[in-house]
């Protein structure tokens, strides 16, 4: 029995320098093998007389038993031991940048004009477009601004030439989005107008639009929001609420006063001029202006072939770009169309 | 218009302070731009005179002066000004003084002589920017007096900007209406006596164009001194109402029109002849102006002439001929009322303006024509001397002022505010408005002053205007909900927008107006009749409007590689404008929105990832394909001005051409300074809002056959001509034929490229047999040989 005990830790021993797979299975041949020192022992049980034979026998088994699981064991450990290298091998410096395209983004005014779409669209206000060389007709005539109407020098307009060098005087470029109101209505009369009552009208409409003006303040070409909503019960109350609801909304504070103050347009009235306080931040306390609207004027929407004594309607045109500017903190109002990929970037 | 408040403040003083009537009047739709101070703060400054001056024994600059503050003793002063003299009366401040800079006056030596106070300059007392030396005071000045009190310094200058309708308001005596009206205070408006004749000179006025002009008063004024001083308070009236005091006579037609509202002109009457007419231009006539400008009038400009020649562009500025000088002892006076509509826009198309054609054209107050020539007569005579002859008065019809109709339900409606009758009633009154009550309707007539109470609506805004918009209520907005039509097949623009930022592209917005060489360079637009000019651009480098959004692209790349932005992706969406005779909604201009695109530098950004790769051609046209799947696009070669002619390509959508794609032009890369040619694409943006909706088809229970195969082909077949040669011979089991390598060179003979194709074979009803798959390739490669030569590569 001695020398069982002999072999178990002999095996033990040669298992455990062994820390090579291949050279594993060759030691274990040695003890577990054809001719190896236990199967020799169990092939020399046949010889001892009956009686020994059984307790011999369990002997060695429990002998061989204890061999395996060394064998198991040692070859756990190699196992073990090999991945771990393998995956200390396999390791990245994960702080590394990721591999992917920079992401681009929009355009600041874009992005609030996004916003201002989508506060709108969700008390039912549809976008409306229009275009950007426009008549005069639509641009002044169609909003009461007759010519020579003394408001036509509050804008001051870009014209075009004709391709003799003559000035294009039935066209120029607009001065506000408003002409996409007058384009619309007359297209929902065209489309309605039969009808004993006309669906609502409660439209967007952003746009580029054009003066003669720059300096810090100011850009030849900028951006315009125009808002309208004409139905048979529409006031100037209702305005005034739209637009409170749509500021709070948009810079998300009730931390801010609108002030209505009255104005003069040729095409709403009355009128009026919307200025906004922040009773916080670095603005904090001055009235800044921010809008223009009022009712639409009776004769515009007779000139659109609205009934106006059936409906009434309000108007609005919002300047995006001091929006942006007031809600990122924006200070000049040029940077917006220079291009610059370090101003942009910061928009993405 | 800007007044002085104190001016203001003879003849309307509510109860407010400066800044309460400046919220008040913007409130009231009078929006107040600027209120300052005329002088800043200082105090213990008082009129001083001069009694003595001796030179400093130790300083030759300084004289010790002798100075008589009204004290009762004279003060002694060192005094350095050069201007300094016995006599003069100047201000002077006292000991404990603080003047503007925060600078306090106390006894001390100068130069070892004791001063006790200091003489001042209208620079020390902060109001002049420059002073050469003390500020002289007239000789009358009362010595002692505050110099604050004495100036009337402790006034502020107002400035409002006034909106077209309210010309009523251009004067203090509109002012000071509306002030009564909104504040309740009682009002103290000019009385004007009539000036009787002490002459009996006059001259006859015939209106010859009494639409135009329906009203004329003229008055000839004899023996003034025309070199009289103005007084000191009506010059500063007029400076602080931002006009400069020229002449006595010129400074009492400006300070009457600040006052009452009604341009005057003052003509020498010894230039005129005959009679004054008050006519429309004749043809041809032409007339220095009194800005040194020679005009030639159109036939609609109201003129004022004499029997002989022109003299004026009435309402709009006098001739140089007839105008008044320092010499002048004889005048012909005129007030008149000029009809808006004859005076509008007019001065503008000469591109000029004046204060008389700012106020004709918006609309001055015809009930006071008389009253204002009344007024201008006692001054002058008041001031210059003379003697005045009778008022010629011509007239014809004037403006109608029918009564306006003002129904309280309709008020109530367009405003959302319950007021009733009574309180409209009550507005009106405060208005001074003259009305009738019918029942819940009031009549009311317009004054003369006003030219902006035609409908009901202006009355409406009356009613708002003086309720206060800040008292009418701002509900929750009210109406019928109905869901908006999202049509599934389009997009909303801020999707493809962000599709391409996702790509790696930044957005810009950049001038529709451009430099002509840009539609030159990149639109091949060099014909006048294909440009778009502007008649009046604000720079020669945004003459044009531009036709392709390329131009603002690249200088944005130039721009942005200067500032160290070597990689640079680049996207616009805008209008393009194109000379069209059909297009619509505006007649003659095409007015296509565009998608456009840059792309500059890696492939990827530069980092430890970066193959250092720039970026080509198929980077963008995969960037196109991405913003447009799942719809299969076709791409077509394609000669474009802005583009490499070998690397560009027309993109087809449903074989509808939708725009193009390609590397920039060699010649452009090198004028515009570009290290390497970004690749561009500019495309219909309506285009790009379409979406394909789904729709289902089955998916085959059976095994796709993927066989692939390399075909020799000649170089330069373009891979979509094999594609569409083959469309028709597909065998029907083929269901996908892609390309998955190009090669040429080594093994694959000259001007030959090898193409790998692999096939995707299936049926959704059964399982695919080896000798059908077999046969189906074969027919392919059969196809491939007889159609483009192609051959099997071993």
């Amino acid at each position: 029995m001695d020398n069982l005990d002999q072999i178990v830790s002999e095996a033990q021993a040669a298992f455990a320098a062994i820390s090579d797979p291949d050279a594993l299975e060759q030691v274990k041949a040695r003890f577990l093998g054809k001719s190896g020192q236990i199967t020799e022992l169990l092939k020399g049980l046949g010889k001892l007389p009956p009686e020994e034979k059984k307790t011999a026998g369990a002997a060695i088994n429990v002998a061989k038993t204890a061999v395996e699981n060394a064998l198991n064991k040692r070859r756990e450990a190699i196992r073990k031991a090999a991945l771990n290298a393998r995956l200390a091998e396999e390791a990245l410096d994960v702080t590394l940048p990721g591999r992917a395209e920079a992401r681009g983004g929009l355009h600041p005014v874009t992005r609030t004009l996004e916003r201002i779409e989508s506060l709108f669209a969700s008390i039912g206000f549809e976008v409306a477009d229009g275009p950007e060389i426009e008549e005069d007709f639509h641009n002044f005539t169609a909003l009461n601004t007759p010519e020579d109407h003394p408001a036509r020098s509050m804008h001051d307009t870009f014209y075009l030439q004709n391709p003799d060098g003559s000035l294009a005087d039935k066209v120029l470029l607009r001065t506000h989005t408003s002409p996409i109101q007058a384009r619309y209505m007359q297209a929902h009369v065209a489309k309605y107008g039969q009808l004993e009552k006309m669906p609502e009208i409660r439209i967007i409409a952003p746009g580029r639009v054009y003066r003669v003006d720059s300096d810090a303040t100011h850009s030849p070409m900028f951006h315009q929001v125009e808002g309208l909503w004409v139905g048979e019960n529409v006031s100037f109350a209702d305005l005034k609420g739209v637009i409170a609801d749509f500021l709070k909304s948009f810079f998300e504070t009730d931390d801010l006063t609108v002030r209505f103050r009255p104005s003069f347009f040729p095409f709403t009235e009355p009128s009026a001029e919307i200025d906004v306080a922040f009773m916080s931040g670095a603005l904090k306390g001055r009235w800044l202006e921010i809008a223009g609207c009022g009712m639409v004027h009776p004769n515009v929407l007779k000139i659109a072939g609205i009934d106006p004594e059936k409906y009434t309607g309000f108007a609005f045109g919002f300047g995006p770009d001091r929006l942006t500017m007031l809600r990122y903190g924006v200070n000049d109002l040029r940077l917006f169309f220079e291009g610059d990929l370090r101003f942009l970037r910061q928009f993405a | 218009m800007k007044f002085s408040e104190s001016w203001l403040r003879t003849l309307v003083d509510p109860k407010l302070t400066s800044e309460e009537l400046s919220h008040l009047l913007t409130m009231a739709g009078l929006e107040v731009e600027e209120l300052d101070p005329v002088a800043p703060a200082f105090d213990s400054v008082v009129v001083a005179h001069v009694l003595e001056v001796v030179k400093h024994p130790d300083a030759d600059r300084l004289n010790v002066c002798k100075v008589d503050t009204g004290s009762g003793t004279p003060t002694t002063i060192v005094c350095g000004a050069p201007n300094v003299a016995v006599g003069l009366k100047v201000p002077c401040a006292l000991p404990g003084a603080q003047l503007p800079g925060d600078f306090t006056i106390k006894i001390a030596k100068v130069r070892g002589i004791e001063s006790s106070g200091m003489l001042c300059s209208a620079k020390e007392l902060g109001i002049a920017e420059e002073a050469a030396g003390l500020l002289i005071l007239p000789a009358d000045a009362p010595v002692g007096q505050s110099i604050r009190q004495y100036l009337d310094l402790d006034d502020n200058q107002f400035e409002l900007k006034l909106t077209p309708n309210r010309a009523d308001c251009l004067s203090l005596l509109g002012i000071a209406r509306e002030v009564g009206a909104i504040t309740g205070a009682t009002t103290s408006l000019p009385v004007v006596p009539e000036v009787p004749a002490t002459i009996a000179d006059l001259r006859a006025v015939v209106l010859d164009a009494p639409e135009a002009c329906p009203l004329y008063c003229g008055r000839v004024v004899k023996s003034v001194d025309a070199k009289a001083l103005t007084p000191e308070w009506m010059k500063r009236r007029l400076e602080r109402s931002g006009i400069r005091a020229i002449s006595a006579l010129v400074d009492i037609t400006n300070y009457v029109m600040l006052e009452l509202g009604q341009p005057l002109h003052a003509f020498d009457n010894t230039k005129l002849e005959g009679s004054v007419h008050a006519r429309l231009a004749k043809p041809e006539e032409k007339l220095l102006l009194l800005n040194e400008q020679t005009i030639a009038v159109d036939a609609d400009i109201l003129m004022i002439s004499d029997d002989v020649k022109p003299l004026a562009m009435a309402g709009i500025m006098g001739g140089e001929e007839s105008g008044i000088t320092l010499e002048t002892s004889e005048l012909f006076l005129e007030s008149a009322f000029f009809a808006p509509k004859a005076i509008a826009g007019r001065a503008r198309r000469y591109g000029f303006g004046s204060d008389a054609s700012h106020r004709f054209e918006r609309g001055v107050d015809f009930g006071g024509t008389r009253r204002a020539i009344e007024r201008a007569t006692q001054l002058i005579l008041e001031i210059c001397g003379g003697q005045a002859g009778p008022v010629v008065e011509a007239k014809a019809a004037l403006p109608a002022r029918p009564p306006v109709r003002l129904r309280t339900a309709r008020a109530e409606k367009v405003l959302g505010l319950p007021l009733g009758a009574e309180r409209i009633a009550g507005l009106f009154k405060g208005l001074a408005l003259s009305f009738e009550q019918q029942g819940d309707d009031f009549l009311v007539t317009p004054p003369s002053w006003r030219f902006d109470m035609e409908i009901e609506e202006d009355l409406i805004e009356e009613i708002a205007r003086l309720y206060g918009y800040d008292n009418i209520p701002s509900p929750a907005p009210r109406g019928r909900l109905k869901m908006q039509l999202q049509r599934e097949a389009q997009r909303p623009a801020f999707r493809v927008r962000q599709m391409l930022a996702d790509r790696g592209y930044q957005e810009v917005v950049n001038f529709a107006f451009v430099e002509e060489g840009w539609e030159a360079d990149f639109a091949a637009k060099t014909e006048e009749a294909d440009l778009i000019r502007l008649a009046n651009p604000i720079a020669s480098q945004m003459a044009v409007m531009r036709s392709t959004l390329f131009g603002g692209l690249i200088a944005n790349l130039v721009t942005n590689l200067k500032r160290k932005q070597n990689r640079v992706r680049l996207f616009e969406v805008g209008r393009t404008f194109h000379r069209d005779a059909a297009a619509q909604p505006v007649q003659g201009f095409h007015q296509p929105w565009k998608l456009s695109g840059l792309a500059f530098g890696g492939a990827l950004p530069d980092g430890w990832a970066s193959d250092g790769r720039k970026i080509d051609f198929f980077d963008v046209k995969g960037d196109i394909e991405a913003l447009l799947a799942p719809a299969a696009l076709r791409f077509e070669k394609l000669v474009h001005p802005a583009l490499h002619p070998g690397r560009a390509a027309r993109v087809l959508l449903d074989g509808r051409d939708i725009g193009c794609v390609g590397e920039l032009h060699p010649e452009w890369v090198q004028k515009y300074e570009l290290t390497a040619a970004p690749v561009l694409f500019e495309l219909e943006f309506e285009a790009l809002k379409g979406v394909v909706v789904p729709a289902y088809t089955e998916v085959s229970k059976f095994p796709a056959v993927v066989r692939d195969l390399a075909v020799v082909v000649d170089r330069d077949l373009a891979l979509q001509a094999l594609f569409d040669g083959l469309k028709n011979d597909l065998p029907a089991l083929v269901k996908d034929l892609q390309l998955f390598d190009v090669y040429a060179g080594k093994g694959v003979p000259e001007n030959k490229k090898s193409l790998a194709l692999r096939i995707v074979m299936q049926d959704t009803q059964r399982t695919l047999q080896d000798p059908e798959v077999d046969a189906a390739v074969q027919q392919l490669i059969a196809c491939l040989e007889k159609t483009f030569g192609a051959q099997l590569r071993a």
